[in-house]
């Protein structure tokens, strides 16, 4: 395993991109975060922090599980569902999906189902820590922390200290099975 | 030279059990002494040697269930088991309530060839539990067992009155020792396991009270009584008081009840579902313990041939009954343990003088009928073939110590070990 | 887990695990669209022996909320006699292309048979007394809905636990997420011979009454009722009834809870069932929510832990 972004690099990406989705729609009015469990939230969590800060007033981020919405449920094992907490009506709203990897894109494809199941937004955005490559379907990160060439066999983890030991990105060899 | 000799096995004579051959000849035993000469020598090395066995209690279903078994099938799963002759149970379609019946089993057994088969005779007529059926005629045709099996007869007054007439001729009355009201709504023991199940049960007290009731009418009658199935503690205790009071009783306890308990119908495997039901495990040490001491004389099978599509069915819908032909030896076996001569008693020699049959269970002395069983007390082996029509046995699949290497019927060999 | 069969041998953590995939599911059931994708392509058929409309419809909208299709067998008792088609009536359904079976029956038992003969998981959903599994998830749901937890709760079920399904997987459920659980009747109606079930028994209802949390009323089975298992209903309510006088002297947040479908006057009073600590609909919701939980476990793939 070898890493590729420290900390500090984290800090800096978070700062970053809030004020990339801050640019990019013109203040907050309208705009809501969801983190896609279970990394993504921590992230939304530290943006809706960072925005909170910038703009000096409270912002949140939600979380949108998308465990119930997978086409590879026969494939890849099934994990626990996360919590699915959507702060406000999403209708005519800018929904920032915030996830740690985009990797095949079919995460967010599910994510995109999940919200029209649940509201009709005007527009939906994407921001993630680190966008590996290898898309299976035509989905686009707005807001990327690090674009990091990888290969198929090896594994990205983004660690969050709320939720892992520490704070950072490493690469390493995939685990079989 | 003998036609057939078994030889180095442990045998048992009058004497006693003496390590000697025994030659065959024809339909008798000829010769019992060292390095006998025979045409065609049975290796019984390691082995008891002793009378085939006699089973007080088995289903063969024909006349008039024979998708579930027939006389010929039910015999070669007999012969298979180590057994010389059988009682058939009358619970037959028509059943065995005269003696034209009576003639048709046995004849059918006679031509099957596998075994004896002494058909017993139903108490009351078609088991209706009302009036007697036709026992005299069925005594001029060499019935002695009576019993109303499948049912338990109720009404004291019809069964003191048959009581009565049956003592006078000396039969025995067998008596399926269950009470009809008790038992009609339960499936399985009531105890802790019925409770967790949710399952409706039999108390163990609805065989004390048929057994209790009955022996103060053979107090009254003076006549042979055979309790069928025996299944519970307290059934064991009583009687172990009437023998100790002089009376004419006997018990008989199945395979399966002294194998399993209750424990077992969690499974829901109708293989488990009999009656009386398979109850505490403090049930089956006593009845463990009771064929050791003799309190219970014989081991009877009870068995019950049910054809595998009636099993295919929830616990609750299941027939009752289970086969067990083929291993009842081998459960006598691990019960008594190393007492040749309690195995034999049990096996042979006790159900023979009780159901009056002659010929059989008897030590082995020349000029005997060879009716001959060789069974190996310490081979283990897995019960995987039955040849039974049905399957309906929890042994199949388990492994079992003591097993039947030869079985002779008047000097000709039903049964051989292949292995 | 292969099957659902018993809440006896759920350890807690499945069930925990349960219980929290149903808080999602119940969010799901308050969408605007109260659906999701997740069982798409698969068949889920409840055969149904026993007669039922609540347990059925509860399991139809729980597989339709997840999008999977559903098949209906139902068989009234006196068509099919002594279950003796019950294997080729299970394997001809099977033969149709159905991915789970729930199944509810007379018979102890008969799920565990399914299990069995047919290579599918199988669902019970009520056999014989014995057990009724999806409903103690559902009122598990409820209670922890309400508390939070189910530690250290003191919960009373009341009535004919002898002769009830939800009575059997209630307590072990409840007992093993550390509730204490108090079985409450009259003597002919409590378990014999129960001495290693995880529980307290008592005849008398009103001294528990002032210091459970919950109270969980069973039906009064009427068929049974009135001079054989207790001397007459109107005795029993006296003894063991939910009336509007012990509603008052009930804990200030303690909640009433009923499978149904209830008597009313019986075992619980007219004004109690209406009340707003008798959470019998909040049951009935989460019995979707539960049921979806379950279908999701056995067909959503293998869990990864």
């Amino acid at each position: 395993m070898r890493q590729v972004m420290t900390q500090d690099d984290l800090v800096r990406v978070t700062r970053r991109i809030a004020h990339e989705i801050l640019e990019r729609n013109q203040g907050l009015d309208g705009v809501i975060l969801l983190g896609i469990p279970t990394r993504g939230k921590p992230f939304a969590d530290r943006l809706a922090a960072e925005l909170s800060s910038i703009e000096d007033r409270p912002v949140r981020a939600g979380s949108l599980d998308i465990g119930l919405y997978r086409d590879d449920l026969d494939l890849r094992p099934r994990t626990r569902l996360g919590p699915t907490i959507i702060p406000d009506d999403i209708d005519a709203k800018t929904v920032v999906l915030i996830d740690d990897v985009l990797f095949t894109g079919r995460t967010i494809r599910a994510a995109l189902d999940a919200l029209t199941d649940i509201g009709r937004p005007a527009a939906v955005q994407l921001a993630v820590v680190v966008d590996r490559g290898h898309r299976q379907l035509p989905i686009r990160a707005d807001f990327v922390g690090k674009n990091i060439p990888t290969s198929q066999q090896e594994r990205v983890s983004v660690h969050f200290s709320e939720i892992d030991e520490n704070d950072g990105v490493w690469i390493g060899e995939a685990d079989s099975a | 030279m003998n036609d057939i000799v078994i030889s180095g096995g442990s045998i048992l004579t009058a004497d006693g059990i003496e390590s000697l051959d025994i030659g065959i000849t024809g339909t008798k035993v000829t010769e019992i002494g060292e390095n006998l000469e025979g045409a065609r020598v049975v290796d019984a090395r390691g082995s008891w040697v002793g009378p085939s066995f006699v089973d007080i209690h088995t289903h063969l279903r024909e006349p008039g269930y024979e998708w579930k078994e027939t006389i010929a099938t039910g015999t070669e799963a007999a012969a298979a088991g180590g057994y010389g002759a059988v009682v058939a149970m009358p619970n037959t379609d028509p059943v065995t309530d005269n003696a034209q019946i009576a003639m048709f089993v046995a004849h059918k057994g006679a031509q099957a060839g596998f075994t004896d088969v002494f058909p017993a005779g139903a108490i009351t007529m078609g088991r209706a539990g009302e009036k007697m059926s036709h026992i005299d005629e069925m005594w001029d045709a060499g019935v002695r067992v009576f019993t109303d099996d499948g049912d338990s007869v109720d009404d004291a007054a019809v069964l003191r009155l048959a009581m009565d007439y049956i003592a006078n001729l000396g039969g025995v009355i067998s008596q399926h020792a269950v009470d009809a009201d008790l038992s009609r709504h339960g499936f399985m023991h009531e105890g802790p396991v019925s409770s967790l199940l949710g399952m409706a049960g039999i108390p163990a007290e609805a065989e004390e009270i048929v057994i209790a009731r009955d022996i103060a009418l053979v107090r009254l009658t003076g006549v042979r009584y055979h309790v069928q199935h025996i299944a519970s503690a307290r059934g064991v205790e009583l009687i172990a008081q009437a023998k100790a009071q002089g009376l004419a009783v006997t018990a008989e306890a199945t395979p399966h009840h002294l194998m399993f308990d209750d424990t077992f119908v969690a499974t829901m495997d109708p293989d488990y579902k009999m009656m009386p039901p398979l109850r505490s495990p403090a049930d089956r040490e006593a009845l463990r313990e009771g064929l050791r001491s003799g309190v219970i004389d014989v081991v009877g099978t009870d068995h019950a041939p049910h054809a595998p599509r009636e099993q295919e069915v929830p616990f609750e819908h299941a027939p009752n009954g289970v086969t067990g032909l083929e291993w009842a030896a081998s459960v006598a076996n691990e019960v008594i343990g190393d007492d040749q001569k309690r195995f034999f008693a049990a096996m042979s020699q006790i159900p023979a003088e009780i159901a009056s049959i002659p010929d059989h269970g008897l030590a082995l002395e020349v000029g005997a009928d060879a009716n001959i069983v060789v069974f190996d007390p310490t081979l283990e082996w897995t019960a995987t073939r039955t040849r039974s029509m049905s399957r309906n046995a929890p042994y199949l699949g388990s492994t079992l110590r003591g097993k039947v290497l030869a079985t002779m019927l008047r000097g000709d060999v039903t049964y051989s070990d292949d292995s | 887990m292969k099957h659902l069969l018993t809440t006896e041998d759920l350890d807690r953590e499945t069930l925990e695990e349960l219980l929290t995939d149903a808080d999602e599911f119940y969010e799901v059931l308050h969408r605007p669209i109260p659906k999701v994708p997740a069982l798409r392509g698969k068949t889920v058929a409840t055969m149904f022996f026993e007669p039922s409309t609540r347990t059925k419809m509860s399991f139809d909208k729980a597989a339709k909320a997840l999008s999977a299709d559903t098949m209906a067998f139902s068989a009234s008792t006196s068509s099919l006699s002594k279950g003796e088609s019950l294997k080729d009536t299970a394997l001809t359904v099977r033969a149709m292309g159905v991915d789970l079976m729930v199944v509810r029956h007379g018979a102890t038992g008969a799920p565990w048979r399914l299990a069995e003969w047919l290579d599918i998981p199988i669902v019970n959903a009520g056999d014989g007394a014995h057990q009724h599994p999806t409903q103690a998830l559902l009122d598990c749901l409820t209670i922890k809905q309400r508390f939070g937890s189910l530690d250290g709760l003191r919960i009373a079920i009341v009535g004919d636990i002898k002769h009830s399904r939800v009575a059997r997987s209630d307590i072990f459920a409840m007992a093993t997420l550390g509730a204490e659980v108090i079985l409450v009747g009259p003597p002919t109606l409590l378990p014999l011979d129960a001495d290693d079930w995880p529980v307290k028994m008592t005849t008398d209802l009103d001294s528990v009454l002032g210091s459970v949390d919950v109270v969980y009323l069973l039906r009064v089975q009427l068929e049974r009722g009135g001079g054989s298992v207790f001397p007459s209903l109107p005795e029993y309510t006296a003894r063991y009834g939910m009336t509007n006088e012990r509603f008052a002297r009930l804990k200030d947040d303690a909640i009433v809870m009923h499978p149904g479908p209830m008597n009313r006057g019986v075992e619980i009073a007219h004004e109690v069932a209406d009340d707003h600590r008798a959470l019998i609909l909040q049951q009935v919701t989460n019995g979707v929510a539960a049921r979806m939980a379950v279908l999701f476990h056995l067909l959503g793939g293998e869990s990864n832990e």
